[in-house]
């Protein structure tokens, strides 16, 4: 009797602990997008694909990256002059770190402690250390620097800048630029791929990525864009992210109001994929299947199945949304 | 069998022979969508802007924000040109032989539109197809969700046809047909431009548009092929196929109708 009763319970308990772990909620995933002409961050559900917070923050949000645990949210408030560290729990300014003037994108250093940031105004490159919070180097760069990318190594941090059409190589051990170079006209956004071998950088005035063979810094290839139906003056390559097996690279075509998938093996374009008007950037939610691009003047961002490469939804978020991250 | 599926069937083949027979008649059916989808929308698709208005849940491409209204193209040509064919069946006498048949006419007619509506869903779905081919594709499920709403809107269109021909009094009054209705009515519709877009250049014409039978069964269309529900097209196009279905029994009603006066 005894027995039949503790099978039934721990049945019972087997019952309930399945049905707990059936109804358990999944872990939340969000996208949060800066909207640099509201001031605000919007917070995507990626589960129903909704705004389902949005935040105050300093002036003209722009760059935004998480730190390694997600525990605190890093915004580069333009206008402010400052990058401010927020807790995404409850959405408070926690302290705000000396950024230099105007800081525009900025990147954390594998450490996990070192911020690089591109002072547009300033033609300087910050780096600060965000526990000490002080600054711990400043490096003259071209003028306007804007993409900012560090190796996966953490050794080398690249600079771009817009005027002086240049990606300018940092080694981070002296902080200290060990080599510029050229690129097509406004260059905006850099990434290491390839497990670090390969930097791709976007130049939106000259409409080309360029990728450079990170050993010898020289250039390996250039990707070209052509949108059928839209003026090449149109096609203006930003921002951009790999697929996590990195054989698909996502590029933003700013006002031709489409991303393409590029082959990260051929170079070669393999689609172009309607989003909304002026596509800045973007990022995937954590298994990669949805890609998540912010539409600068429609306001939205727009949710593309990355699998399918077709566009699934356009989400409405606050004025002019610029930056994008993945928050699990 | 029962003499009223003994019509049914009987009618429906003719229809089907003399549309087999009409090679040319099919392909043509296909080529003025087809040059409405290649030509002018490949022309228009940076030029509209479209903002996003439900089905549609992103941003899409002129092409296939079209399609739906082409598909009721064909199907409100289709439903004209059986209203020619009827009218050519009077002419010839054929017409007279159908109708002195001792079934209801209500019968003989809804057989004739049952024939002529399952001929243009053919025709929809060749047009789909190669849509498809040309990478404009819709949620699966759509194919399937899309075929009763192109059952509504054949038989509300080829109901309109019916009631036309039982106006027109011979084969040379079908120009006046084209040019008064057909033209209108594709053109005051969403078919080739949404409605808001509409709205922004004048109100009457949104208003004449959003009245149009046709937009309905668009939209009806449009949704369908989202497998979206749309009641509101739904009930509108079900009321304007049941009104001009009376319209075209009471037009071949002998006692009372057009038919009688013509002799």
């Amino acid at each position: 009797m005894l027995l039949h009763l503790g099978r039934n319970t721990s049945l019972a308990t087997l019952a309930t602990a399945l049905t707990l772990t059936a109804w358990a909620p999944a872990p939340a995933e969000e996208i949060w997008i800066s909207n640099e002409k509201e001031d605000t961050l919007s917070v995507i559900d990626v589960a129903t694909l909704e705004v389902i917070r949005t935040i105050e923050t300093g002036e003209r949000p722009r760059g935004i990256t998480f730190s390694k645990d997600y525990s605190v949210l890093y915004i580069c408030a333009s206008d402010s002059d400052t990058v401010q560290v927020m807790d995404p729990e409850t959405g408070r300014i926690l302290h705000d770190l000396p950024s230099g003037e105007d800081p525009e994108q900025f990147v954390l250093h594998p450490d996990d402690r070192h911020l690089y940031i591109a002072n547009e105004d300033d033609a300087i490159t910050t780096v600060v250390d965000t526990e000490t919070r002080k600054v711990v180097a400043q490096i003259d760069v071209g003028i306007e620097p804007e993409g900012m990318a560090v190796s996966p190594d953490g050794k080398i941090a690249i600079t771009t800048s817009e005027t002086t059409n240049m990606a300018h190589w940092i080694d981070t051990e002296t902080q200290m630029l060990f080599a510029n170079t050229l690129v097509d006209s406004r260059p905006r956004h850099a990434e290491f791929t390839a497990g670090g071998t390969e930097l791709w950088v976007s130049s939106e005035i000259g409409g080309t990525i360029t990728v450079f063979d990170v050993a010898t810094q020289a250039e390996k290839a250039k990707i070209e864009f052509e949108v059928q139906g839209i003026h090449p003056d149109r096609v203006q390559p930003v921002g951009f992210e790999f697929t996590g097996d990195e054989k698909t690279a996502f590029v933003a075509l700013g006002p031709s109001n489409h991303i393409a998938a590029v082959n990260a093996k051929t170079y070669e374009v393999e689609d172009y994929i309607l989003v909304g008007r002026r596509v800045w950037h973007m990022d995937f939610n954590t298994d990669k299947s949805l890609l998540f691009t912010t539409n600068g003047v429609s306001g939205d961002v727009t949710v593309v199945d990355v699998a399918s490469r077709e566009p699934v939804k356009t989400i409405k978020v606050g004025r002019f949304p610029w930056g994008a991250a993945l928050r699990p | 069998m029962s003499p009223y599926l003994t019509a049914l069937i009987a009618i429906v083949e003719r229809e089907a022979l003399r549309f087999v027979q009409q090679r040319g008649r099919f392909i043509a059916a296909l080529v003025r969508p087809l040059v409405w989808l290649l030509v002018f929308a490949a022309g228009f698709r940076a030029a509209l802007g479209l903002s996003i208005t439900p089905p549609y849940q992103t941003y899409i491409q002129y092409e296939t924000y079209i399609v739906p209204g082409l598909c009721g193209m064909i199907m409100l040509f289709n439903g004209m040109q059986s209203s020619l064919g009827l009218v050519y069946d009077r002419e010839v006498g054929s017409m007279r032989l159908l109708l002195t048949s001792p079934l209801p006419r209500w019968w003989l007619l809804t057989c004739k539109l049952l024939g002529s509506t399952a001929i243009s869903i053919c025709q929809v779905y060749a047009f789909l197809i190669i849509a498809d081919l040309y990478g404009i594709r819709w949620p699966a499920p759509g194919y399937l969700t899309v075929l009763p709403a192109l059952i509504l809107t054949g038989l509300m269109l080829g109901a309109l046809g019916l009631a036309l021909s039982s106006f027109i009094k011979q084969l040379e009054n079908f120009a006046g047909v084209m040019n008064f209705v057909i033209f209108p009515m594709f053109f005051l519709s969403s078919a080739l431009y949404p409605l808001w877009k509409m709205a922004e250049s004048s109100e009457l014409l949104h208003d004449i548009c959003a009245a149009n039978p046709f937009t309905h069964a668009v939209e009806l269309i449009r949704f369908a092929l989202h497998a979206a529900p749309n009641p509101t097209a739904t009930a509108a196009t079900l009321l304007a196929a049941i009104l001009f279905l009376g319209l075209a029994i009471w037009g071949y009603d002998p006692a009372r109708g057009m038919v009688r006066r013509k002799g």
